[in-house]
């Protein structure tokens, strides 16, 4: 047996199928990348709606036992003793040189009991992080059988209204367990499309019923990983391994929200998490990189990998996101640019297929997040 | 099920040629290709008086998910480009066989054409990559 060749599914495969959806091996996993909609389409019906994605090819982990919170903080720079339970909370797990081995997000279901969902591509490596890193009281327990769906869009409050109606009061980045159907989910009001939405834990075995009804309602139409794309770089997202990897720090990556002003130098619980030394140094001295959005002038998409050039043209930088941003009507790319070409406003270049493309360096998010915060 | 008109010829690289009445050879990508490609969001096309070998890169087409080099599926000189497609490259996905045409060459040999695909072995050709 080849191992390259086993390729994963999840329990939504034979609908994504059924739909029409053009199938494309991604993280191990077979996943639609669109619908005969297409991306454009896709994208601009979950900006106007509500669009229903399959992301359970993300990982689902339950961390649990005695001391559990502040084992965890050691791995990652937030502040979980303030986390109220089914309260959750973007993170980054640092490495010892203080870049990013992965970014997820950490929901407290308990006092000793945390739910994580961490990237397709890291979690076998997640895994064995967590496992080396916390104590052998900690329980790490894979919930491999579950599914995750997101429906997200102005309108998905009203399907979830219709549904499970007490899931509404929930606001941004709160969960609750609901019942959908008969069948017991965990639902949280989050996302990473810059919209409003949901993401629903359910199990394996009940996801393609509860996908279904979930389309039976006019307003919601199945998404591609392509739209999940689109919508989440013109939300000003990062996406794992491409905006931030092992090599770039969250200050880098302008990610210091998510590390919790406690845990900052001179904060009440300062550092106690992996290579704070190092992310400490990028907060006090500042950093010669920062990630920065990128609005192109013009009609070439610039991709990943282009080369930036300041009008003196020198290297400034590297693209590390790109495409095109339906809602904007207009190429967009994120990247990290040398510290002093930063300044939002900045006219670089971006070099693709040996030509210049004009490119103004621009705050994230591209579009106005849309979170329901009550 | 994507259409492959029969009065066209193909390269197995999904661009198509008519030969016009004029003598010259329109160039534009197959619907398969637009199909596979997804939505159309730039055309970069050849210029004007550009010569071109058949193989050589004519242009490039960007969906929104990646970019794909256009090749010269026959040799000749560029006499006319789709700028149309410069504000409207959706065309490519709409009509691909007419308004949404790439470029207009004027052939060194038109028994070039001869080397490319009729339209039947080209839907073979597709169906099984």
């Amino acid at each position: 047996m080849n191992q390259k060749n086993t390729i994963l599914t999840t329990p939504l495969h034979g609908l994504h199928v059924e739909l029409g959806g053009k199938m494309m091996p991604f993280a191990g996993y077979d996943m639609p990348v669109q619908f005969p909609g297409g991306i454009i389409k896709e994208h601009q019906h979950t900006r106007t709606h509500a669009g229903l994605f399959d992301v359970s090819h993300m990982g689902q982990l339950i961390v649990s036992g005695p001391d559990v919170t502040r084992e965890l903080e050691r791995l990652v720079p937030v502040d979980l003793e303030a986390l109220a339970v089914n309260q959750q909370t973007y993170a980054v797990f640092t490495n010892t040189e203080g870049g990013i081995k992965d970014d997820l997000i950490i929901t407290r279901f308990a006092d000793d009991e945390f739910f994580l969902v961490v990237n397709a591509a890291c979690k076998a490596q997640d895994t064995a992080h967590l496992r080396e890193q916390l104590s052998d009281d900690i329980k790490i327990e894979t919930l491999a059988s579950r599914a995750l769906l997101a429906l997200q869009g102005p309108t998905a409050s009203n399907v979830m209204a219709a549904l499970a109606p007490s899931t509404t009061e929930l606001v941004f980045m709160r969960g609750c367990t609901a019942t959908i159907s008969g069948v017991e989910c965990y639902v949280t009001r989050s996302g990473y499309t810059g919209e409003d939405g949901f993401e629903i834990s359910v199990p394996g075995a009940e996801a393609d019923a509860i996908a279904r009804i979930l389309l039976n309602y006019a307003d919601v139409e199945p998404i591609g990983l392509g739209a999940r794309d689109s919508l989440r770089l013109e939300a000003g997202l990062c996406l794992y391994g491409h905006d931030m990897d092992d090599n770039t720090s969250p200050v880098e990556a302008t990610l210091l929200f998510s590390i919790s002003k406690s845990r900052r130098p001179r904060g009440a619980k300062a550092g106690g998490f992996i290579g704070a030394d190092s992310v400490f140094g990028h907060i006090e001295n500042g950093v010669t990189r920062k990630r920065r959005g990128l609005l192109v002038q013009g009609r070439v998409p610039v991709r990943e990998g282009a080369e930036l050039f300041d009008t003196e043209g020198q290297v400034v930088g590297t693209v590390t996101s790109g495409g095109f941003g339906p809602t904007l009507q207009s190429p967009i790319a994120l990247g990290y640019v040398a510290s002093r070409s930063a300044d939002f406003g900045t006219e670089l270049f971006a070099l693709v297929r040996g030509k210049q493309v004009p490119v103004i360096v621009a705050k994230t998010p591209f579009i106005s997040q849309r979170y329901f915060r009550g | 099920m994507s259409q492959t008109p029969s009065e066209l010829k193909y390269a197995s690289s999904h661009e198509w040629a008519r030969l016009e009445e004029d003598g010259t050879v329109t160039i534009g990508i197959s619907d398969h290709a637009q199909e596979a490609l997804g939505d159309v969001v730039f055309v970069e096309l050849p210029e004007l008086g550009d010569r071109l070998a058949a193989g050589d890169e004519a242009g490039v087409v960007e969906s929104v998910k990646a970019a794909s080099d256009i090749y010269a599926p026959i040799g000749g000189e560029v006499i006319a480009i789709n700028d149309a497609l410069e504000d409207e490259p959706e065309t490519v996905n709409s009509d691909p066989y007419n308004d949404g045409w790439f470029f207009r060459l004027q052939p060194d040999d038109t028994t070039e054409l001869e080397n490319l695909l009729g339209a039947e072995d080209y839907a073979e050709h597709c169906a099984e990559e």
